[in-house]
């Protein structure tokens, strides 16, 4: 014990970063396509999960998106790049992103009251309904010194009953929806839902089949969307701050 | 060849098809052929389905010193001999056959669902009749838990949603004061129908849904999904070097993620946290170089889909060196501290018959005491040529298997670096014919073996079968902690570290 206090009396580093940081840096970022784009098509059945659309102008739906960018290779023009920051919203319509239509701002629609209530902290409880696991790791992630979620009074709690906020990844299996619905109904209200990740939003890879719903939404009325796959840390930090009012 | 000599009775017919030995033997030899294959020769029953366009039922055995070992059974009737009784490891295969595909494996000493919850009986989301879209609604039938009577025997129910962040699973003790009697572990809340899903998938889509089966070993899963894809054509040397190099950065982030992970569930905070920023470097390395925190992407059919250039390539070489200096503080921290090997040593002991005999595989076979890697034993890519030992530990304790990832993640880090050595310019992927007939992955996961059977048909994918690591090595943790007290239980799950999402698809 001793040697590792006096390993961190040496070290004397600090790995947690400020916020503004979080801010600056530009990740989790989405296909857009340019000018150059003539709306010829070839990038729609490369979409894994039907993502893209060519009706009206050039729009891809980040809450399909995987991110896997096997749309740009597709493209004869080289018109498509991982070129914008989609933010979480609280409206789903709004994560359809389209060519030359501004992007949609960190402003999440959340009830006075329900903002009042809530004050400056935030209790969420997790519930992973059908993930592949690839949200997890970022949910833990947030927990890390870097990122270090408590220090924003938002913390991750054992029991629905401590909880604010309701997380879920995951397309919603089916079995998992009973589990999913005592958790939700033994929360104290007001309360929160936020559908993080492609999966929760819209079924993902996995939607639609005997086994998986398509997103959360099927089954709970959901504040914000999280979108990734999976979401990057700050992109959720930054939403659960803004759903604070804190940023 | 000297296999097929030693066999109690020759098969109908055999084949040798890339390496492998194909049999095919009538469905009432199945169960003496794979108990010889498993008793006589050490093999290891590694996949065990069924394939409804064929009516056959499928095994694979890896036989030590022989090879691959693939048994084709064409079914005359509703079911056959259930290999259970003789092979243990047969359990969960038979079982998860029984509600996937209405095979009656006969004699099946437990023949409960597995993963489908109160579904109907007659219903088989595999079989061709089912529309995969249907929703099946609940029967209502309650699980029958296996049962421990007596005086103060007392039912813990624990999930499916936990008190941390993980995944969704239930687990059943019986204990009597602390100690637990038995425990059963209830899964399948994560069933999102993947393999059905996979079926008539073309293959560019198929490989993104197979990176999210299990999304901290996407690597992983992409990398057997295009073994099997590419059925033994070369792929290109420099590719090869760089999925080695991506497996076995997901394998450091992984283990990275364990080691804290096992000082989490003791409560030992400040090398929790110290592994924990080794690991958010990890994934902060792997997004600048291939563009994903986890690495998805990164492998693609007949190579690789993200290259390293020079200056990523020195960006790696320093973070290799860099990671390697702040590990090895870290392990003598937790290694150093009695209070946690006062926790860790005899916790959770899994003992080698028993490994054996339930076919525990990766770092968990190894704690045990069972000498045994995908990587070495039947090697794939790169790994042939690169220069690693194999970790083994004879405890089977919860630090035996936190030693063995331990100096797992100081192997990967040396592989790591051989590999980035041999890099030379080259091509970074070749082009594939199409699949056709039966393509077999088999990769070293974080977890362990891991193995994907595809069989194609004019191109397409008639029927997908994956096996997790992660699906063997759970009926072995119910044997594990038996005896332990219910506050270990965490470590034990810890340090197992399984996926749920991978075992339930």
């Amino acid at each position: 014990m001793l040697e590792i206090i006096e390993r961190r009396v040496r070290d004397k580093k600090v790995v947690t970063e400020p916020l503004q940081l979080f801010q600056q840096q530009g990740r989790a970022l989405a296909p857009m396509a340019d000018s150059r784009c003539d709306l010829c098509g070839e990038c729609v059945p490369a979409c894994p999960t039907s993502a893209i659309s060519i009706e009206g102008d050039w729009s891809v739906d980040a809450g399909k998106c995987l991110f896997c960018g096997d749309c740009l290779p597709a493209c004869p023009r080289d018109a498509l790049a991982f070129s914008v920051e989609v933010p979480a919203v609280s409206d789903r319509s709004s994560l359809v992103l389209r060519r030359n239509v501004p992007l949609p701002e960190l402003r999440l629609k959340l009830r006075d009251e329900v903002r009042k209530v809530l004050g400056r902290s935030l209790a969420i409880r997790e519930v992973d309904a059908g993930s592949c696991n690839g949200c997890e790791v970022e949910v833990n992630s947030l927990s890390n010194p870097m990122y270090d979620l408590e220090r924003f009074g938002i913390k991750i709690v054992a029991s629905p009953r401590h909880a604010d906020m309701l997380l879920v990844t995951g397309p919603v299996t089916r079995n998992m929806l009973p589990a999913l619905m005592k958790t939700y109904n033994a929360m104290p209200e007001p309360r929160l839902v936020a559908a993080m990740g492609t999966c929760a939003i819209s079924g993902g890879p996995f939607g639609g089949t005997y086994a998986a719903g398509n997103g959360v939404a099927e089954a709970l009325p959901v504040d914000i969307y999280i979108p990734g796959c999976p979401p990057h840390p700050r992109t959720v930090l930054l939403a659960l701050l803004e759903a604070l009012g804190r940023l | 060849m000297e296999l097929l000599d030693s066999l109690p009775f020759p098969p109908f017919g055999y084949e040798e098809k890339n390496g492998r030995l194909h049999l095919s033997v009538p469905d009432d030899m199945l169960r003496p052929l794979v108990s010889h294959l498993v008793r006589k020769e050490e093999g290891e029953l590694s996949n065990l389905y069924y394939v409804p366009n064929e009516n056959k039922v499928m095994a694979l055995v890896l036989v030590p010193r022989h090879g691959i070992v693939v048994l084709e059974s064409e079914l005359e009737g509703e079911g056959y001999p259930s290999l259970t009784a003789e092979v243990p490891a047969a359990n969960w295969y038979e079982r998860e056959m029984m509600e996937m595909s209405g095979i009656t494996p006969l004699d099946h000493p437990d023949p409960r669902p597995l993963h489908l919850h109160e579904w109907p009986r007659h219903v088989h989301p595999l079989s061709s009749a089912f529309d995969k879209t249907t929703k099946v609604p609940f029967t209502g039938e309650a699980h029958h838990f296996r049962k421990v009577e007596g005086d103060g025997v007392l039912e813990i129910p624990v999930g499916p949603v936990h008190a941390g962040v993980i995944e969704p699973g239930h687990f059943r003790f019986s204990t009597a004061g602390e100690p637990i009697l038995n425990l059963e572990v209830r899964l399948g809340y994560v069933h999102r129908g993947v393999e059905r899903s996979l079926e008539g998938c073309a293959l560019n889509r198929a490989l993104r849904l197979v990176e999210r089966i299990s999304g901290d070993n996407g690597v992983a899963h992409a990398l057997a999904f295009c073994q099997a894809v590419e059925m033994s054509n070369p792929v290109p040397e420099r590719a090869q070097l760089l999925r080695c190099i991506f497996a076995e950065m997901e394998r450091i982030y992984n283990h990275l993620g364990d080691i804290g992970g096992m000082a989490t569930d003791v409560a030992f905070a400040v090398p929790a946290a110290e592994a924990s920023v080794l690991r958010e470097r990890m994934l902060r390395l792997n997004a600048k170089l291939t563009g994903h925190r986890l690495l998805w992407g990164s492998v693609a059919i007949g190579g690789a889909a993200r290259d390293l250039d020079e200056e990523r390539k020195d960006l790696l070489e320093g973070a290799m060196v860099e990671l390697g200096l702040a590990f090895e503080p870290l392990v003598d921290s937790i290694n150093g501290s009695p209070s946690f090997l006062d926790r860790a040593e005899t916790t959770g002991a899994l003992s080698l018959p028993m490994a054996k005999d339930l076919r525990a595989t990766g770092p968990v076979a190894r704690a045990s005491g069972w000498d045994r890697d995908t990587r070495r034993d039947f090697p794939y890519g790169a790994y042939e040529r690169l220069g690693f030992l194999v970790p083994v530990r004879r405890e089977g304790d919860v630090l035996a298997r936190l030693n063995v990832k331990v100096e797992e993640v100081r192997e990967s880090i040396s592989m790591v670096k051989q590999c980035l050595d041999h890099l030379h310019a080259g091509e970074l992927r070749s082009e594939v014919p199409a699949p056709e007939g039966f393509g077999l992955g088999l990769v070293e996961a974080p977890r362990g073996e891991l193995v994907h059977c595809v069989h194609f048909k004019d191109g397409k994918i008639i029927r997908y079968k994956v096996r997790d690591p992660s699906f063997c090595n759970w009926p072995t943790m119910e044997r594990a902690v038996l005896g332990n007290i219910v506050p270990d239980f965490p470590l034990i799950n810890k340090s197992y570290n399984l996926s749920y999402a991978g075992n339930d698809l």
